[in-house]
């Protein structure tokens, strides 16, 4: 396997999308959206449960999508929960400005080591969408854009 | 001669060799094209005809009294002759050059359907097609209150054809059926299929886009009332399209649009039409684009389409079997009558991950949804991997896509 390859399928991204975590509905969400990459047509629906003091105190989603939209949806939900509402919103801006441009003004203020596992798709310009697409979720069900969200 | 040619293409041609994209590397591996559903590589004859015509006569069509203007005039219109006799259409009349099989499309469902509909009026469609061949209709439906009737499809995805015959009746007004599906490579009986909605006076469109690059078409034996394809997709450029219409029905219409060309006369009171097919092509056309397009034919006819048909469905045959072979493999679209698509998934691989890496084995497949959503929901999946053969693939090409999905199953174990 070409080094690229193995640095856009690293083992950890292929764990988190054949084991995903928080997968599946979430019945006490507050907050839900929708992103769609009219690419390739894959979805996935963010549920978010904003506590009253604003923070997130619970997430999952919920769709079908290819092993990076999968993954990144997963490390976004294991990521978000338990951080203020603001603090969610910096990660949007600093993992997407990452992924797209490779480096990010944003600091969120929170520790996103293990979202460096996602750069591997930097050298995969067709690919960056599937690894931006549960940011856009969260980024909408955040009210910051209208769902469903757009990889566009 | 011809037959002479033919052979030879099926022992062992030498196609391959006239189209220049498919010499090089990709990712450092000779590159595989396996991608020709979405749009077909151009032989260097299409490139320099092209090229030609920009280098030595670029000028407007229709227009000057100048040399340039009538070589440029000479050279499209001698298109339009090439594309009417591939076809065997009866009249150059009846060849509306269009930007695309969707705008070819978009044309009859204003110019033929629009002022025809109403409220209890019926476009009739199937489940297998791509959204050039559904949208259009969906949008003359919104417009006129017309209802938009899609007949099913089994899990081979054939076309319910006693189910299609039930569907017809006085109020539909026109059907729109694809000759070979995109997604699952279906050659549907047009013919037959044909010959049932004459009995409601049905008018018909074949959406040929993947029909005429791969088989020889007969507008006349199908007896369609409007046949739609791409010039993109037969080893013409991109941006170059024909709607073939019955002249009796291209003479009732309205035009399509309004611009130059298009008229006879123009005053502010009133606006002569030009007669058929310049009623219907207002603007400068793409003529560098047509130009090819009728060297692209030229191409077709000199190794003739029963050669090309021929070859194809032996090399089909080889593909299908061995994606068969694949450990872990699910054919999607698996009717009798198949033409050079085959759709697929492997494992639970996502297809999307599946294109990254053929494509870095230099193996070149369309992922996703096809461009028609409904044959991926019919069979509950969000898309699939395609692999789509031309007539510049080989049985080599073949097993580096059956290697590569190895690989895939390697990285995925």
């Amino acid at each position: 396997m070409s080094a690229g390859l193995q640095a856009m399928y690293k083992e950890l991204i292929l764990d988190h999308a054949s084991n995903p975590r928080h997968f599946g509905a979430l019945e006490s969400a507050t907050h839900t959206a929708d992103a769609i990459n009219p690419l390739c047509g894959d979805k996935l629906r963010l549920y978010l449960e904003i506590s009253a003091d604003n923070q997130i105190a619970n997430s999952s989603f919920e769709g079908s999508g290819c092993a990076i939209s999968m993954a990144s949806a997963s490390l976004l939900t294991d990521t978000v929960t338990g951080l203020p509402v603001a603090m969610a919103e910096a990660c949007f801006e600093s993992v997407t400005a990452r992924l797209i441009h490779g480096e990010s003004a944003t600091d969120p203020g929170v520790s996103l080591a293990r979202l460096e596992a996602l750069d591997g798709v930097r050298k995969f310009p067709a690919r960056v969408k599937c690894a931006t697409l549960a940011w856009h979720a969260l980024h909408a069900a955040l009210g910051n854009e209208p769902t469903p969200a757009t990889t566009e | 001669m011809k037959e002479a040619h033919a052979i030879a293409g099926v022992a062992g041609n030498n196609w391959r060799a006239d189209f220049p994209a498919l010499d090089q590397l990709v990712h450092g591996q000779p590159l595989v094209y396996l991608d020709t559903a979405a749009s077909a590589q151009q032989p260097s004859s299409v490139i320099d005809t092209v090229a030609k015509y920009q280098r030595e006569d670029h000028a407007n069509v229709h227009r000057g009294v100048h040399t340039l203007s009538h070589r440029a005039t000479d050279a499209y219109e001698g298109a339009r002759d090439r594309i009417c006799k591939f076809i065997n259409a009866p009249s150059r009349r009846e060849i509306v050059l269009t930007s695309g099989t969707t705008e070819s499309i978009n044309l009859v469902a204003q110019s033929y359907c629009r002022p025809r509909l109403g409220p209890g009026d019926k476009i009739l469609i199937t489940h297998l097609e791509h959204h050039a061949n559904i949208v259009p209709w969906q949008l003359v439906c919104e417009q006129t209150g017309a209802a938009l009737v899609v007949a099913p499809i089994n899990d081979r995805g054939e076309i319910e054809l006693e189910h299609l015959y039930d569907l017809m009746d006085d109020d539909v007004c026109l059907m729109a059926i694809g000759h070979v599906s995109n997604a699952l490579g279906t050659i549907n009986p047009v013919r037959d299929i044909i010959e049932r909605a004459r009995q409601y006076d049905i008018t018909v469109l074949v959406d040929g886009a993947q029909g005429v690059p791969h088989m020889p078409v007969d507008v006349q034996d199908i007896d369609c009332d409007f046949y739609a394809f791409s010039g993109h997709k037969m080893f013409g450029p991109t941006g170059t399209g024909v709607l073939f219409g019955k002249e009796d029905l291209l003479e009732a219409m309205p035009p399509y649009q309004g611009g130059g060309d298009m008229i006879l006369e123009v005053s502010f009171e009133k606006t002569i039409y030009n007669e058929l097919p310049y009623k219907f092509e207002a603007g400068t056309p793409n003529i560098s684009g047509v130009i090819g397009l009728g060297a692209a034919i030229d191409y077709l006819q000199r190794i003739g389409m029963q050669a090309i048909a021929a070859y194809e469905a032996e090399l089909y045959g080889y593909l299908v079997e061995s994606l068969r072979q694949v450990d872990g493999i699910r054919l999607i679209g698996e009717g009798a009558e198949r033409a050079s698509v085959q759709s697929f998934l492997l494992d639970d691989i996502h297809a999307h991950d599946l294109g990254t890496i053929l494509d870095h084995q230099g193996v070149a497949i369309r992922t996703g949804h096809h461009c028609a959503m409904p044959v991926m929901q019919r069979f509950g999946i969000a898309g699939t991997a395609r692999a789509s053969i031309s007539l510049y693939n080989n049985r080599e090409d073949v097993d580096r896509l059956v290697a590569a999905l190895a690989k895939a199953k390697e990285i995925f174990a």
